[in-house]
């Protein structure tokens, strides 16, 4: 029972970082309908900027990840600027070649500044904690709250304030929107800021307890698309909820079935669902 | 001078320059790097002849040229069969792997067919990396035969190796021209052009997918087949996602969707690489940004560049022609 427990929190600590990751990428994917690839190359290079903040600028935790997002959220805007701005009336198959051209590039790059060696991120929160009979680091505990809090503004953010709905607006009828005086490419601009900045929150939480290399992105983005596709391309409360599902699944399946094959378990999810339903289930009619 | 420049004499003396390059060439490695862009320009068409013609990006290429390589292997190493039986055999695994894949994955569209496919590469990669006592993970299959002699003709120098190697991917190319030029090729360009299209025209859109996919996945196949056979050491990392990215670089910077693309894209990168020695590790900064600039400004990359300015020279030159026999006249 208490292994279950245990393992269910760790679900949780996952699936928190997951639902950030997947947010992201499906704010992104509501309003332009491109699957960002170069997404994992954002939250990789989140994970860096943190580190370096932290181990040469000597900042704290907290401040590193602010700068973090900015730094992150204004790369992400650069690459719609720069890449999926002029791509915008092209074959799809032309924005996927394409991000996959920026990942390439930043994880080179990131291999080229930081090398290509795995490293540990320092965190202020190391102590471990007891709640209810279950020995918890507080990172962990501080990552779901971090999420959890992050979700909620944003949920407060686009359902609630004016900038935020047209966000939303843009998502459900692009030419709608602009017919009502929404100037879509700031939105644009907007949505790529949002979806860097969760990416760079979601690697620096999650990097004290995993580690910082170039890589360190493939899983997780694969995982994150899998995650808008169970939960429906472009919905954000199916990102949260898909995101928290593989979590679970995941640290459960590790635990009884095989944590060598803990990986695939979300790809074979995703092949099973594909499968039955090529649209994903909760599809709003049509990708 | 034109009429000695035409389509036909250029690939002639390209074929003849390959066959008398050993002779030219001391370099033993320089050989080596070549036969290796043999064998990676039949997996670019393979990819080209899906995504490219078909219009369907499959991104799970690299699982199945590591099918290709992990079927020859074993069927050697650890069945004991001979090579050529294995040879014949690794692609046609990899093709039936293909048709149970290509039956479900061609059910999604687009996007979510991308992902399908960059996911089930994924899956074949960690089977490969975690199934030990089949394919001894992360250790790598070692001890790979070489080619046995047919005949009196043996295949252990590197020279024999090379025109092995530059025989088997003429022939690809003919068949890919071949499949390209026939109805079945104007099908699936048809598909690529627009699937509601073609399926009003009355083709089959399923069964021609499949059977773009299946096809792709046998020229995967076989390039890992003769890639296995070639290096005769194959570890899980041949199936990895950047294998797939490096073979989506090469047919995108040639031409996606152009007969020569995959020729052009793969020669001159490894080319490129290999001078750029330094490089190694970081190509990707010069080639990422590469990728994502021609997609933007010329996004059938360089031979679709070259075709285009040829065609516009050349109306150019048919319109002028009669404006100077009116200013004569």
């Amino acid at each position: 029972m208490e292994l279950l427990l245990q393992q269910l929190f760790n679900g949780l600590t996952i699936g928190s970082v997951y639902s950030l990751v997947a947010l992201g990428l499906t704010l992104v994917y509501g309003i332009l309908h491109i699957p960002n690839f170069a997404h994992g190359a954002l939250y990789m290079v989140g994970g860096y900027i943190t580190l370096m903040m932290m181990t040469n600028a000597g900042l704290h935790y907290v401040l590193a990840i602010v700068v973090s997002i900015i730094v992150v959220g204004l790369l992400s805007v650069l690459m719609e600027r720069l890449v999926f701005h002029p791509l915008r009336d092209s074959p799809p198959i032309q924005d996927k070649v394409a991000a996959i051209g920026i990942l390439l590039f930043l994880e080179a790059l990131a291999q080229l500044l930081w090398g290509a060696d795995y490293r540990q991120m320092p965190t202020p929160f190391g102590e471990v904690v007891n709640v209810f009979g279950l020995t918890l680091t507080l990172q962990r505990i501080i990552i779901v709250a971090a999420a959890i809090a992050v979700m909620i503004f944003l949920y407060w953010f686009l359902k609630k304030t004016f900038i935020g709905s047209t966000i939303i607006a843009m998502a459900q009828n692009r030419e709608g929107a602009a017919l009502v005086g929404i100037n879509t490419n700031k939105v644009a601009i907007l949505t790529f800021f949002i979806a860097g900045a969760l990416a760079a929150i979601g690697a620096s939480l999650t990097s004290p307890i995993n580690l910082v290399f170039p890589g360190m992105g493939h899983l997780v983005i694969l995982k994150a698309f899998v995650i808008i596709i169970i939960g429906g391309m472009g919905s954000i409360p199916g990102a949260i909820l898909g995101g928290y599902i593989l979590g679970f699944t995941e640290s459960i399946g590790a635990t009884y079935i095989s944590s060598d094959y803990k990986d695939i378990i979300a790809f074979v999810l995703l092949i099973i669902i594909l499968s039955a339903k090529p649209q994903g289930i909760f599809s709003k009619g049509g990708a | 001078m034109m009429k000695l420049l035409n389509k036909r004499n250029i690939i002639l003396i390209l074929i003849l320059l390959a066959v008398v390059f050993p002779f030219i060439n001391q370099n033993q490695y320089y050989l080596h790097i070549l036969t290796l862009a043999f064998i990676w320009t039949i997996a670019v068409y393979g990819l080209n002849l899906l995504a490219g013609f078909t219009g369907y990006l499959s991104l799970a290429h690299g699982g199945f040229f590591a099918i290709g390589a992990y079927g020859l292997g074993l069927l050697t190493v650890k069945g004991g069969l001979g090579f050529w039986l294995s040879f014949l055999l690794a692609p046609l695994i990899t093709m039936a792997i293909g048709l149970v894949i290509g039956l479900f994955a061609l059910r999604t569209k687009e996007h979510f067919f991308a992902i399908y496919t960059l996911c089930v590469g994924y899956i074949i990669y960690l089977v490969i990396d975690k199934w030990e006592s089949l394919t001894e993970g992360v250790r790598g299959l070692i001890g790979i035969p070489a080619p046995e002699p047919i005949g009196p003709i043996t295949f252990t120098t590197p020279i024999a190796q090379y025109y092995l190697t530059l025989v088997i991917f003429l022939l690809v190319v003919l068949i890919i021209y071949r499949i390209v030029h026939s109805l079945t090729g104007r099908t699936f360009i048809a598909i690529r052009n627009s699937e509601e299209l073609a399926l009003s025209l009355g083709i089959s859109t399923k069964k021609n997918k499949l059977l773009s996919f299946v096809l792709s996945t046998f020229f995967a196949g076989l390039a890992g087949a003769m890639y296995a056979g070639f290096i005769r050491f194959i570890g899980p990392e041949i199936a990895y996602t950047t294998i797939t990215f490096d073979l989506l670089t090469y047919m995108i910077v040639g031409g996606i969707g152009t007969l020569a693309g995959p020729i052009v894209g793969t020669f001159l990168i490894l080319i490129l690489s290999q001078n750029l020695q330094f490089l190694q590790d970081y190509r990707m900064l010069i080639f990422g940004p590469l990728l994502t600039l021609l997609i933007i400004f010329s996004p059938r990359g360089i031979v679709g560049f070259i075709l285009l300015h040829y065609s516009n020279w050349k109306t150019k030159k048919r319109m002028t022609i009669p404006k100077d026999q009116v200013k004569e006249g």
